[in-house]
């Protein structure tokens, strides 16, 4: 057998052979689809500053005007309130339906399958005209003595209409997504926080539920940003979110396309704040998961700078070695 | 009632209709190191799991430091103890895993002083300078601020073990703490369990190694088919075998 070629056996020294430069491959395809995108893209810009319908002056007119960013704070808050609603009933519908009582685990699994087998606009629908259904809102014990009496019609307003609507769906996906987070982390951790003597809470608190984050999270910003959208649905009960406000403005002056391109580019503004947002989100919570946290996007941009000419990346120094592994006693 | 540490009289476990332990007998004073060897399905560790509740037993007495595990009798009943009641047992027991179940969201540092702060509710300042002398005493004074994914295997081991330590358990349970450990870092967990056992702690070791068992141990249990089959001064036993089922197990190990 022939031996290795030392040059090959130690790499960086003076018998490295020359590096290789070679021809590379061409694409043709590639270079024609990039023309075909880049035309149709050209055209569509020109389009969009050319056709007159558009009315860009008239964006810009109503862009910050006082009823369309009061609309746009209206639909901030349902969408925060509405999240809020959703994640906490969520979690406590997923650690139910993860509980050892079957009839606790049931009702769970009961409202999951009543508030996602029914459309979302329906569910507004009905809770609009809940004073239909019942003219008072009573709590006490069934069938006995009363503690309180409210009127429909005055307790629920467009706005709780919309947040219970919103909400409680929204919890029912919520729950789905906490249920497949709590089940990702591993029975070994179960155990050991329970063998270090924390109580079910306190074994769900601290070491279960940080962990499902990682897991829990992205779909969560997700449902974050489908809800900021399925907000607009609440423009049907005449709720002064940003749809229903623009809707408003262009019912008097008939600027239909402007208006509704105002809507959209703010929903598109929000948007992109959320995503950035989830993403820090996510590199807090992926502690412990990678050996190293993803850059932020700061420290991706000065990398991009500042390494651009730069020589090899260095090996990453956060893997311990073979020789660091063993280490002093 | 004894003066042990542990004490088990007729312990019988079934899963559905495979039945794990057959009725164990065994007592562990204090200040005593048990090995249990046996083969893989012999009960070891559901015996073990059964000490601090993790497993309920069935049938038989279990004691831990002359209390009933898991229930509580007045006259001829048993009663079932609350949650809160056998969170506080286990709490004055720790455990060690072969796969050592760190919390993987927190620190060496985080994971050794989050039970005393959360389950014992002392003072964070106290668990905190604690929690630092017992990684010095395992020798990781340097990983403190470490995730347990930056540690090798022989290093998030012994900060398991240092976890548990924190809770300052009377009694340890170490599951077959080296067998999840690339061979040339078994010693430096054996290296700790060996200190532990000479400062006094009493400890129940799952483990196949043999030589660990012959050193430090004070009594070598050999399990097989969910009952003990013979126990004694672990060099007798390992040199001198009495029964026929440890010495194939013997040969086959040894």
């Amino acid at each position: 057998m022939d031996a290795v070629p030392p040059a090959a056996a130690q790499p960086g020294d003076a018998g490295r052979p020359e590096a290789i430069k070679a021809v590379p491959v061409r694409h043709p395809g590639r270079w024609l689809a990039a023309l075909v995108v880049a035309v149709g893209l050209g055209g569509l810009g020109y389009s969009m500053a050319t056709t007159h319908n558009y009315e860009w002056d008239v964006v810009g007119q109503y862009f910050t005007s006082t009823r369309v960013v009061n609309g746009l704070l209206a639909t901030l808050v349902l969408t925060a309130l509405a999240m809020l609603i959703g994640v906490s009933l969520g979690t406590v519908l997923a650690v139910v339906r993860l509980s050892t009582n079957p009839l606790l685990r049931s009702a769970s699994w009961l409202y999951i399958w009543f508030f996602r087998g029914t459309p979302v606009l329906v569910q507004i629908l009905f809770w609009n005209n809940i004073s239909a259904l019942y003219k008072t809102i009573v709590i006490g014990i069934p069938a006995g003595p009363a503690f309180f009496h409210f009127s429909a019609n005055s307790v629920i307003t467009p706005l709780v209409a919309a947040l219970l609507g919103l909400g409680l769906n929204e919890a029912a996906y919520m729950a789905e997504i906490v249920r497949a987070g709590i089940l990702s982390v591993d029975q070994g951790q179960h155990e050991a926080a329970q063998a270090l003597g924390m109580t079910r809470l306190q074994t769900m608190r601290r070491i279960v539920l940080p962990q499902a984050m990682r897991i829990i999270i992205p779909p969560t910003g997700n449902e974050t940003i489908s809800m900021l959208k399925t907000t607009s649905l609440v423009s049907v009960i005449a709720y002064a979110e940003l749809l229903y406000s623009v809707q408003l403005i262009y019912s008097v002056n008939f600027k239909t396309i402007p208006l509704l391109i105002v809507a959209s580019i703010w929903y598109l503004i929000v948007t992109s704040v959320l995503t950035v947002g989830q993403y820090y989100l996510e590199r807090h919570f992926g502690r412990g998961s990678a050996r190293e946290l993803p850059p932020t996007a700061l420290q991706r941009l000065r990398r991009m700078l500042f390494t651009f000419h730069a020589q090899p990346p260095e090996p990453p120094s956060s893997v311990p070695s073979a020789s660091q592994r063993h280490d002093q006693r | 009632m004894s003066d042990a540490m542990v004490r088990a009289e007729a312990v019988h476990k079934s899963y559905g209709r495979l039945a794990v332990l057959k009725g164990i007998w065994l007592e562990v004073m204090p200040r005593e190191v048990l090995c249990l060897i046996g083969p893989s399905g012999s009960g070891k560790s559901t015996f073990l799991r059964c000490i601090n509740h993790l497993e309920k037993i069935d049938a038989g007495r279990l004691w831990v430091d002359g209390e009933l595990v898991g229930y509580r009798q007045q006259g001829s009943r048993l009663y079932e103890l609350r949650d809160r009641e056998v969170c506080r047992k286990r709490s004055e027991i720790g455990m060690v895993f072969q796969r050592f179940n760190l919390f993987p969201h927190m620190t060496a540092l985080e994971n050794v002083a989050e039970a005393p702060v959360l389950v014992k509710g002392e003072p964070k300042a106290a668990v905190l300078e604690r929690a630092r002398a017992l990684l010095e005493r395992v020798g990781l004074s340097d990983k403190a601020g470490a995730y347990p994914n930056q540690l090798s295997g022989g290093q998030a081991q012994r900060v398991a073990i240092a976890r548990a330590l924190a809770m300052q358990p009377k009694l340890m349970l170490f599951d077959e703490p080296t067998s999840a450990l690339d061979p040339e870092l078994v010693g430096e967990v054996l290296d700790v369990m060996r200190r532990l056992a000479e400062d006094g702690m009493t400890m129940v070791v799952v483990t196949h190694e043999m030589g660990f068992a012959r050193e430090v141990g004070d009594t070598l249990a050999f399990m097989d088919g969910g009952v003990v089959v013979e126990a004694g001064k672990p060099r007798e036993v390992l040199a001198s075998p009495q029964h026929e089922r440890t010495k194939s197990f013997l040969s086959k190990v040894l």
